[in-house]
């Protein structure tokens, strides 16, 4: 067969997988709402990678001289009680919220992804042991078991990754569960094990695979809820310290000049609102475009 | 009786379950490594004060010890002091949850309202703009941090505007009613007393109103969703076409099946209303159970860590155990 053939005959064979996606494509043009959240996302990743060069002034330096200044052109969201630019401090922010979704994405999906096919694939009291061991984490409203965790682990951003982690596991672990079911009963893992696979290598290269893709996509609707669960534990006083510019810290940075420095609240909280709609308006879409029901 | 033993099934499930979130709060509280004692007498004192406050608290019995002696009194609905208050952690809860749950159920009535209408024109009107409008106000709503909105309308109505009171439950000169239930709103309404409702009621418009904001979207969302399911089937097309006027088909055909999985949801709005009552209570000045765990957690008070948890875990469970139920009593399925 030569190449053009192979490649040829490649297509042809995930023609429907092609087709789907070309559908779901089309259904993600239609859908506007996805399109706006998609630009937000986009626009706002884009801003914390090359945000930190472009910013006017260092988010940290204190500059006593300049406190409390309202929005101008020199300060565009004015100054904070310690001369810091809040422009500056909004727009590198952003990479703290991007690192805080990416490894509580990885953690939590990972631990859910890890342990749901495990108790998938094993079933009986593994199984038992592990859904009953969500339900009591989902018996707490997450971000009251987040405040605990945080608090007792110290105020820190490492420490407000783990805790918003450790809270996130049990949906992921519920939907590898849900999906390792199903595919160990598939007869192509009937041969594997015919051939004397062993166990360890049926669940990490055959089972585990065909478990990410459901978890990916709630990890993508997710994403907006980190966010304010980082942020709300920022505000209280639970989450990343100050002088570290998280925007939940900065709103209750402001909170006693709110009246007469309205600028230091409001800026990185319309920063929050936008970045969780976008990603919000994303997953809404997403939702929309994978519902079978809608799916017409 | 397939009914009756789901419920038992169900409420035997909730037990074993609280019994892991027991668990899983002493875990957090006693393994992670927090000091408080330190945080109770500050980082240098004499070894030996710390010795006698550690025997005063209990921390020194090995740690099976602690937690069979913690669940011991939480069997007895003793929940143990607390440091800071010196008051047992029950009474303070007594005390401080009436005003989350007025809180709660005011939003709740909010964001059900609010929710269903959005849900019902978004249906009916899909993909056209009115969708699109009340589909991004409610997202708006759920992707607004509730601490900054709750700041903002204080911002505005109270210190700009001067139309609604600032924080706090009433006003500095409204004598408060007699405690009876512990939610103001009640307590005026029994005794008769007008002036404290509707002070009570001018204080509780602005958190109720960005907590059941901020829980719209949820129920629109399936509102929506659950609608156009309805809308599809044939038995509305029937109605429709033996000439009823659209408004009776949408609102008693169509709503009637479509709120079923409305209800389910509920429950689960109800963890993010008692999780943004936290914000809004910190933000606020409300003395609810929400800023009392947050001042626990401040001050490593941690008696009152865990009976606060635990009693928020206890609540949410059961709402959501009485959802599973009146659903399973709506559905005709189970009623065999």
């Amino acid at each position: 067969m030569t190449l053009t053939e192979k490649i040829s005959d490649f297509i042809e064979k995930r023609k429907p997988i092609l087709e789907d996606w070309k559908h779901t494509f089309f259904l993600w043009k239609r859908t506007k709402l996805a399109i706006i959240g998609t630009v937000i996302v986009i626009v706002f990743v884009l801003v914390a990678i090359i945000g930190p060069f472009l910013i006017p002034y260092d988010p940290l330096s204190q500059n006593m001289s300049e406190r409390l200044q309202p929005p101008s052109l020199r300060h565009f969201f004015g100054t904070d009680q310690f001369g810091r630019d809040i422009f500056s401090r909004v727009i590198s922010g952003a990479m703290i919220e991007v690192e805080i979704i990416i490894i509580v994405s990885i953690i939590s999906g990972g631990i859910g992804l890890i342990l749901g096919v495990i108790a998938g694939y094993f079933g009986g009291a593994i199984d038992e042991i592990l859904m009953r061991a969500t339900d009591m984490f989902l018996a707490f409203p997450s971000l009251i078991l987040a405040m605990a965790f945080a608090a007792m682990l110290g105020p820190s951003l490492i420490n407000t990754i783990i805790a918003i982690s450790l809270v996130g596991w049990t949906v992921f672990a519920r939907l590898a569960r849900a999906e390792a079911m199903k595919v160990k009963t598939q007869p192509y893992i009937e041969a594997i094990k015919a051939l004397g696979a062993s166990k360890t290598r049926i669940i990490s290269i055959h089972v585990t695979p065909m478990c990410v893709s459901p978890v990916l996509v709630q990890l993508t609707l997710r994403m907006g809820t980190v966010i304010l669960t980082a942020a709300s534990l920022g505000f209280l006083g639970l989450g990343v310290r100050p002088p570290l510019p998280e925007w939940g810290a900065m709103v209750s940075d402001g909170r006693s000049f709110l009246l007469d420095q309205w600028w230091i609240s409001t800026f990185p909280g319309i920063a929050i609102a936008i970045v969780v709609l976008g990603f919000n308006l994303l997953g809404d879409g997403l939702r929309d475009i994978m519902d079978p029901r809608l799916r017409r | 009786m397939k009914l009756g033993s789901y419920i038992l099934k169900r409420s035997l499930l909730m037990l074993l379950v609280m019994f892991g979130v027991l668990a899983i709060v002493f875990a957090i509280v006693h393994v992670i490594p927090a000091d408080p004692v330190g945080a109770l007498l500050g980082g240098n004192a004499p070894p030996d004060v710390v010795e006698r406050m550690k025997e005063q608290l209990g921390l020194n019995k090995p740690l099976f010890d602690q937690f069979v002696n913690y669940v011991w009194g939480v069997v007895h609905g003793n929940l143990g002091n607390s440091i800071q208050s010196g008051r047992p952690v029950i009474r303070d809860i007594e005390e401080y949850f009436p005003v989350t749950l007025q809180l709660s159920i005011a939003s709740i009535i909010i964001s059900i309202f609010f929710g269903i209408f959005l849900g019902i024109f978004s249906a009916i009107y899909r993909n056209r703009w009115i969708d699109h409008f009340s589909r991004i106000f409610s997202i708006l709503g759920v992707s607004m941090p509730v601490f900054w909105t709750g700041l903002i309308l204080l911002l505005i109505f109270y210190y700009i505007l001067g139309w609604l009171p600032g924080t706090g439950q009433l006003s500095l000169f409204i004598i408060p009613p007699e405690k009876i239930t512990g939610m103001i709103l009640v307590d005026s309404l029994l005794e008769g007393n007008w002036e404290a409702f509707w002070d009570g009621l001018r204080h509780l418009i602005l958190p109720a109103a960005v907590l059941g904001y901020a829980a719209t979207a949820s129920i629109a969302r399936i509102t929506r969703a659950s609608m156009l399911d309805v809308l599809n089937q044939d038995y509305i097309r029937t109605a429709r076409a033996k000439g009823m006027p659209k408004r009776i088909v949408i609102y008693r055909h169509a709503l009637k099946n479509a709120l079923i999985p409305v209800i389910t949801i509920i429950g689960l709005t109800f963890g993010g209303l008692l999780e943004g009552a936290v914000l809004t209570e910190t933000v606020f000045g409300l003395p609810g159970l929400g800023r009392y765990i947050v001042n626990a957690l401040l001050v490593l008070d941690y008696p009152a860590i865990m009976g606060g948890t635990l009693f928020i875990a206890l609540v949410y469970s059961l709402v959501n155990l009485s959802v599973d139920l009146i659903y399973a009593v709506l559905d005709p399925r189970m009623r065999v």
